[in-house]
């Protein structure tokens, strides 16, 4: 297993109180697994996302282990995440156009980086590595204005995954970008993990019919907690949770014509998490609910491999 | 009702103004009362240029926008033009001054353009415009926008554009921001205005919003339309290469990318354009091949 988390939990420290954005979550991902989070704004993704690499100030790890290749993770230990990050765990930010240093050409970027970890720069593998997401060598000696949203991104992608990082994290990579640049941008995600480069990975996005292209399994998060995880297909034709159920068939596809079928949305909207309710956090705008979601409902496996956090799944 | 006839937007760019770039160029095309119209585009194409010099945020360099004939250049009263033609834009949180009510964007309206209603008639109107964006006046009148979501925010801000008995609706990625189980509400409300007579120009990078809810579809692609007409067989009948690329990456719930047939990646298909006979060569630079289904010419342009 590559990863394991367990019940963990993460806040966010705010004027009015505790945020609860992950509370409790427990899943894994094996190895070579790519696995697609995805969630609405608020649902606790990028917070996971964000956990696994570095709690920023506002942050508080309230509980819950993770377990990387069999060590844990001391993740409210800045210092001591240094072991990990890079080498054994390694993101992709969400805005990977800002990531770059704009007064260091490229190459000199990454020699300083590397460096920092206490690795040789290797020019040649390098641009074996740009080579293998479309850039040629010529970009190391040129800034990052000097080159396109889309380039910007690949080449943050190589940098990243510069060490073979155990698991990647790949953080809406392709919400900024076109339908044509986001298709060469998740296959190359998808050659990373063919290559070897990266054991496992998780991509987390809003996107489900993006995700669903290069996943093997998807994770749908609800208001700071699981709601389901699934093999792809699995999840995207037989979806067991009320939730992803409604998102799915709320997804208008090309082919999907207003005057044939009116799709619908989900009514309401998400709970706060500085309070928020007991039981079930769907329950509010689940057509199904009843008595019993007033009780959180496990994340049990009704099928193997297919994780459900509903008492009528099973 | 609105039809735009050989539109071109030239900048100019570099140090000292020297340089130049064609951001739309030669683009005509109508919308008309009770039509959705999806301009679909990816970034650089033109395609939020053309809705900011259809609301008159930035000029035209050549050709002629028109309302009911009149060029809209030419109406002096913008208040008149701005009557008739609204825009809603990608991000609603941007829209509302944080410090006030949300709500103040409709007595913003009446300061402007009804001093004289009264108070109670006013309420009536704001109420009947929320109504009719399926929003409960009783749930957003009164509130502060950090306490709205986001689709809640950019329904207001398609209320108060429906307060002013527009005609016509510049929706530029008014749906890119919000979440998908709100998405579909502010697209099927989109639907009920056009319904009700209203014309809709529907900006969009997003193929499957674009075929879900407009009846004629526009692909731009630097600055020129390539493809356009009925939605139907501009999405069931590609004939432009590059719409075919568009389409075979978007990503599908129910198909996989490695799924699709190799042989729509193939680019060398004869032109449809050349293909087609001289005389259906009705729009400058389109060929109608089929009854309201335009296509350009497939062969290499000039960057």
């Amino acid at each position: 297993m590559a990863l394991n988390v367990t019940d963990l939990r993460v806040y966010y420290r705010t004027l009015r109180g505790e945020v609860k954005a992950l509370d409790g979550v427990t899943f894994s991902v094996a190895d070579g697994e790519i696995m697609g989070l995805a969630g609405e704004s608020g649902s606790g993704k990028s917070t996971l996302a964000k956990s696994l690499i570095r709690l920023d100030g506002r942050m508080r790890h309230a509980g819950g282990t993770v377990e990387l290749d069999g060590r844990e993770m001391p993740l409210s230990d800045d210092r001591g995440m240094d072991r990990f990050r890079f080498r054994e765990v390694s993101l992709i930010p969400q805005y990977s156009m800002s990531a770059l240093n704009p007064t260091r050409k490229i190459g000199k970027m990454v020699g300083e980086l590397l460096e920092s970890r206490g690795e040789r720069p290797d020019r040649a593998e390098l641009e074996r590595r740009l080579e293998l997401v479309g850039l040629s060598g010529d970009v190391l000696d040129r800034y990052p204005i000097e080159l396109s949203g889309g380039m910007k991104q690949r080449v943050v992608m190589v940098v990243s995954t510069l060490l073979n990082p155990s698991l990647l994290i790949a953080d809406e990579v392709t919400s900024a970008l076109d339908v044509s640049s986001q298709k060469a941008v998740a296959t190359t995600l998808l050659g990373f993990r063919d290559r070897g480069l990266v054991t496992s990975m998780m991509v987390v996005t809003h996107d489900i019919a993006l995700v669903y292209q290069i996943a093997d399994t998807i994770m749908v998060m609800y208001a700071g907690r699981l709601a389901e995880k699934a093999p792809a297909d699995v999840l995207v034709t037989a979806p067991r949770h009320p939730y992803t159920a409604q998102l799915i068939s709320a997804l208008p596809e090309v082919g999907v014509r207003h005057e044939d079928r009116r799709l619908t949305g989900i009514p309401g909207s998400p709970p706060s998490l500085l309070k928020p309710p007991e039981g079930c956090r769907f329950r509010d705008r689940c057509p199904l609910a009843f008595d019993r979601c007033a009780e959180q409902p496990p994340f049990a496996e009704v099928a193997p491999g297919h994780f459900v956090a509903c008492w009528k799944a099973e | 009702m609105l039809k735009l006839d050989g539109v071109s937007k030239t900048y100019r760019v570099g140090a000292f103004g020297g340089g130049e770039l064609k951001a739309v160029s030669d683009v005509g095309f109508e919308v008309g009362e009770g039509e959705v119209v999806s301009l679909i585009g990816e970034s650089g194409s033109g395609k939020s240029t053309l809705g900011r010099m259809i609301l008159r945020l930035a000029s035209v360099s050549s050709g002629t926008i028109t309302l009911d004939g009149r060029d809209i250049s030419s109406i002096r009263d913008r208040k008149e033009y701005y009557r008739q033609v609204q825009g809603v834009f990608q991000d609603p949180f941007s829209c509302y001054n944080p410090v006030f009510r949300a709500d103040r964007v409709f007595t913003m309206i009446k300061e402007q353009y009804f001093p004289r209603a009264g108070a109670d008639e006013w309420r009536t109107r704001v109420e009947t415009a929320l109504e009719s964006v399926r929003l409960d006046p009783g749930n957003v009148l009164g509130k502060y926008p950090h306490q709205l979501s986001g689709g809640q925010l950019q329904r207001m801000l398609i209320a108060r554009a429906v307060l002013l008995d527009i005609r016509l609706l510049v929706a530029d990625e008014i749906i890119s921001m919000l979440d998908a189980s709100t998405r579909i509400d502010v697209l099927n409300l989109l639907a009920d205005l056009r319904a009700r007579g209203l014309g809709i120009l529907f900006v969009t990078h997003d193929l499957s919003l674009g075929n879900y809810v407009s009846d004629r579809t526009v692909v731009l692609r630097h600055g020129k339309v390539v493809e356009m007409g009925r939605t139907d067989l501009v999405f069931g009948a590609p004939a432009h290469p590059y719409t075919r690329s568009l389409l075979a990456s978007v990503p599908r719930l129910h198909a996989k990318w490695t799924d699709a047939a190799p042989e729509d990646m193939v680019e060398d298909a004869p032109c449809a354009y050349h293909e087609a006979p001289q005389e259906s060569r009705t729009r400058p630079g389109l060929a109608e091949i089929d009854s309201d289904h335009y296509v350009a010419c497939a062969g290499k342009e000039k960057a």
